[in-house]
């Protein structure tokens, strides 16, 4: 396609700077055949930087980048860094994405979970944080990290400047590394209100008695307006790590030789994508923007959906993809759960199921307050079929009342 | 170089030991050196040599093998949707065979969205289309729903490992020589390797009284052993089992209680097919009957060797036979916190299980790479054994199988020339 003889064949169907980023990437890569670096193609980790630099106003070092299958792969080698022996302790807010429980699982650390507070906008603090950790401390857990999800999931909340210094500052006083999974930090739908700050931009804004702070953010071209699940790929930026902590990340990552090259391609057009000026660059902006104005606009009708409800309250989501609204079920509902062994929350939704086709997942399934329960859905269905959708669950759910109503 | 002078909360001290004592040689103390030659040279730094070639990894596309042009056609038109447009189809078909486009139609029919996850296990069509390529490869049938896509065999060797280590003192067999994936893999899970050698002086070649040797120090070991990896062909020694020698082996198994793990990656590098062809050991095992119904046997294979080379991509799959339904179950939980193997690994598993046909446009075209490609090879092995066997000291075994990767045939002389100086220089500085 980017040889010269095809090129009249190749602009009917591509725009010029397509064929131009083609052509640049294949010259940075060689092969996309071939095994790549297995930290990632230099070229495209020093795009990663560039977009940092640019999104922080702070330098990023293309050698401390990591380019990964998804940002889970990358949560899975960190953690497994970072767990010593059985008795170590990973702090994962409640509710959280369970891919924290299923990995600290498999690796035969603790969770020590903190919970956010779904009164105040599953907000996050920092007396919490410490009533978590030193109940783990009570029950002999050495707490070695904290992870924060910001935006969070299920939860959708962004996190304040201020709260994000809190959190940093706690970190710091109890020697904790922080993780920090930053995969819907596009998925922002109050800018002024809740705007996306890194915690990498939030750490180096507070100034040299934080040198050395042990930090790793993650991202994933997965959320946002990308979308591109089935590629695998993200990266996560090492800050203030130990060198030979790196060499071993380094040589983790080398025994699966490397993150396949299609998801690494993928990080550079994310980080990198159209500019003004570009000739995609319209058409980039219009779809960009369509997506992100139906997702605001699909998350509303859903949110009232579930405020409607009979027992059902939902916060409002200012990021991420999804809605978290708290169901309270009759006595009845509970003990029929009970009886089938299924969590009420997981009886529910195997109930909408069966009776509206739509699978939802259960608040169980991401940790919650003993005693609620929570259903989590994502505001992505086709707008076409989004009010039919929205239909489906309010029938369902007057029913499901009905029948199991004290 | 951080400068800070804060303790680090996270150091080699307090990390994970068992990350600390993996090792994985071949991206290891020489590739990264090779690395920064690379970069040196790139600079303008002058050394004895004008290039860096890189012959520790299996990575034919990176020494310049060309990719199968219908793979990349229907890879690429899969990626945008524009291409299989009927307003399109006159400019398409001036870039694309007509076959490329029906296949990439197919494929976007079966799979949806190629940016969305998949099924955790993998495409369904395509799993379908691997099990289609097992049964006619063996003449038994197999079933797709214990076949599962991953990215790349490593992957599904991890996975696998994964299940079987129960404790630390649980052993699993490998060959020495072996690929280090395994002993990495072994470390990172705490268990232990339970080595058994190939004989050199017999073509690498591998005897059951070796197996039982080395199973009976591992109980005297106190080791729990509970499978045993075969490579074949193997890796890096290149030879091919007898179809013999693989009923002594599942035999061995069965009676030991272990579970085979065979590494099948290199089934399609075969040199000497008519002396030494590849026996997949589910055919072999499903020609010995009823006796050894239930065996348990997990069969792995690959995008990134053969005539494909499709490294960077990381495709492969694993086949169960034989496994408890409750494993399987794990084995898709495990698979589902991963979400899913990347599509394109996928889809090109998918072009690898089921190439052009005879009859079909991209055929001749198919055929003429492939066979210049395995000709290449076979040509290039033979002048780098005869090479090796040359040098001083120095004794080669012929490659039965395996061996995807050496330097282009344009610069092969000058690279067999570079080792043949390199090697008498390095025996005249430290001759006893």
């Amino acid at each position: 396609l980017l040889k010269d003889e095809n090129s009249e064949a190749a602009l009917r169907l591509f725009p010029s700077d397509a064929i131009a980023r083609a052509k640049l990437l294949l010259k940075n890569i060689g092969s996309i055949g071939a095994y790549s670096h297995s930290q990632g193609i230099p070229h495209i980790r020093e795009n990663v930087a560039k977009f940092i630099e640019e999104r922080d106003g702070h330098a990023a070092d293309p050698s401390k980048i990591y380019l990964t299958q998804g940002a889970s792969a990358g949560v899975q080698l960190t953690l497994q860094m970072i767990v010593e022996h059985s008795k170590v302790g990973i702090m994962i807010p409640i509710p959280q994405y369970p891919l924290y429980t299923a990995t600290l699982a498999v690796l035969d650390a603790n969770p020590v979970p903190y919970y956010l507070d779904e009164a105040k906008g599953w907000g996050l603090t920092t007396e919490e944080l410490a009533r978590s950790l030193s109940d783990a401390k009570r029950r002999g857990i050495e707490t070695r990290a904290l992870v924060i999800i910001n935006p969070g999931n299920p939860t959708g909340q962004v996190l304040s400047e201020e709260n994000m210094r809190d959190i940093i500052r706690f970190c710091k006083d109890n020697k904790i590394i922080l993780l920090a999974d930053e995969v819907y930090q596009t998925n922002i739908y109050l800018p002024k209100e809740r705007p996306f700050h890194s915690f990498k931009k939030v750490l180096k804004s507070m100034g040299p008695e934080f040198d050395g702070f042990e930090l790793i953010s993650y991202h994933s071209i997965s959320k946002g307006m990308i979308g591109e699940c089935g590629r695998r790929g993200g990266y996560f930026e090492c800050e203030g790590l130990d060198e030979s902590v790196l060499e071993q990340i380094y040589k983790i990552s080398s025994i699966s030789l490397c993150p396949n090259v299609q998801g690494q391609i993928m990080v550079d057009l994310m980080v990198n994508p159209p500019k003004k000026g570009d000739p995609s660059f319209e058409q980039y902006k219009k779809e960009y923007d369509d997506i992100y104005y139906s997702l605001i606009k699909r998350a509303h009708k859903l949110e009232n959906t579930f405020n409607s409800l009979e027992g059902c309250t939902c916060n409002s989501a200012d990021g991420a993809m999804y809605l978290f609204p708290q169901i309270r079920l009759p006595k009845k509902a509970i003990e029929a759960a009970r009886a089938a062994g299924k969590e009420p929350d997981q009886f529910y939704c195997l109930a909408m199921l069966e009776s509206t086709g739509v699978c939802m997942v259960a608040g169980s399934g991401f940790g919650q307050v003993e005693g609620t329960a929570h259903f989590r859905s994502t505001f992505l269905p086709q707008p076409e079929l989004f009010d039919e959708f929205c239909g489906g669950i309010q029938k369902f759910h007057a029913s499901f009342m009905d029948k199991y109503r004290d | 170089m951080s400068t800070s002078t804060t303790v680090k909360i996270l150091t080699r001290e307090n990390m994970n030991p068992k990350v600390l004592k993996a090792e994985y040689a071949v991206r290891g103390e020489l590739a990264i050196r090779s690395e920064q030659l690379k970069v040196d040279l790139a600079k303008g730094a002058v050394y004895p040599f004008k290039r860096v070639v890189g012959c520790n990894i299996g990575n034919p596309q990176a020494l310049d093998q060309k990719p199968i042009t219908f793979f990349r056609q229907v890879a690429s038109l899969v990626e945008y949707s524009a291409l299989l447009e009927d307003e399109n189809r006159e400019v398409a078909l001036k870039l694309y065979a007509p076959d490329a486009i029906d296949r990439a139609k197919s494929l976007v029919k079966n799979i949806g969205s190629i940016g969305a996850y998949s099924h955790s296990q993998g495409i369904p069509a395509i799993r379908q289309h691997v099990a289609d390529f097992i049964a006619e490869r063996d003449g038994h049938p197999a079933d797709p729903s214990k076949i599962y896509l991953t990215q790349g065999a490593s992957a599904g060797v991890q996975l696998t490992l994964q299940m079987i280590v129960e404790h630390s003192k649980v052993g699993i067999m490998i060959p020495i020589p072996q690929y280090p994936l395994y002993t990495a893999t072994l470390a990172v899970l705490d268990a232990k390797p339970v080595p058994y050698y190939l004989d050199e002086s017999k073509g690498w070649g591998l005897t059951t009284q070796e197996l039982q040797r080395s199973y009976d120090e591992s109980v005297k070991n106190g080791i729990d052993t509970r499978a045993l990896v075969i490579i074949n062909p193997g890796n890096p020694t290149g030879q091919c089992l007898t179809e013999e020698n693989m009923r002594e082996i599942i035999d061995f198994c069965q009676k030991q209680r272990l579970i085979l793990l065979a590494d099948e990656v290199y089934q399609t590098n075969i040199y000497f097919p008519a002396k030494r062809p590849f026996h997949s050991f589910k055919k072999v095992l499903k020609s010995m009957g009823p006796a050894y119904e239930g065996f348990e046997l997990i069969s792995f294979h690959s995008i990134s060797k053969g005539m494909i080379g499709e490294c960077g991509r990381r495709g492969g799959y694993f086949e169960c036979e034989g496994l408890d339904a409750g494993v399987l179950q794990e084995i898709y939980k495990i698979s589902s916190v991963s979400l899913c193997p990347n599509i394109h690994g996928q889809i090109m598993v998918d072009l690898m299980v089921k190439p052009p046909k005879e009859g079909e446009p991209s055929y001749p075209l198919y055929k003429q790479e492939y066979d210049a490609i395995y000709n290449s090879l076979i040509k290039r092995a033979a002048i780098l054994e005869k090479t090796f066997n040359e040098l001083e000291g120095c004794t080669c075994n012929s490659a039965d199988g395996a061996i995807t990767f050496l330097p282009q045939p344009e610069l092969f002389e000058e690279f067999c020339l570079g080792i043949k100086n390199f090697h008498a220089e390095f025996l005249n500085k430290y001759r006893d």
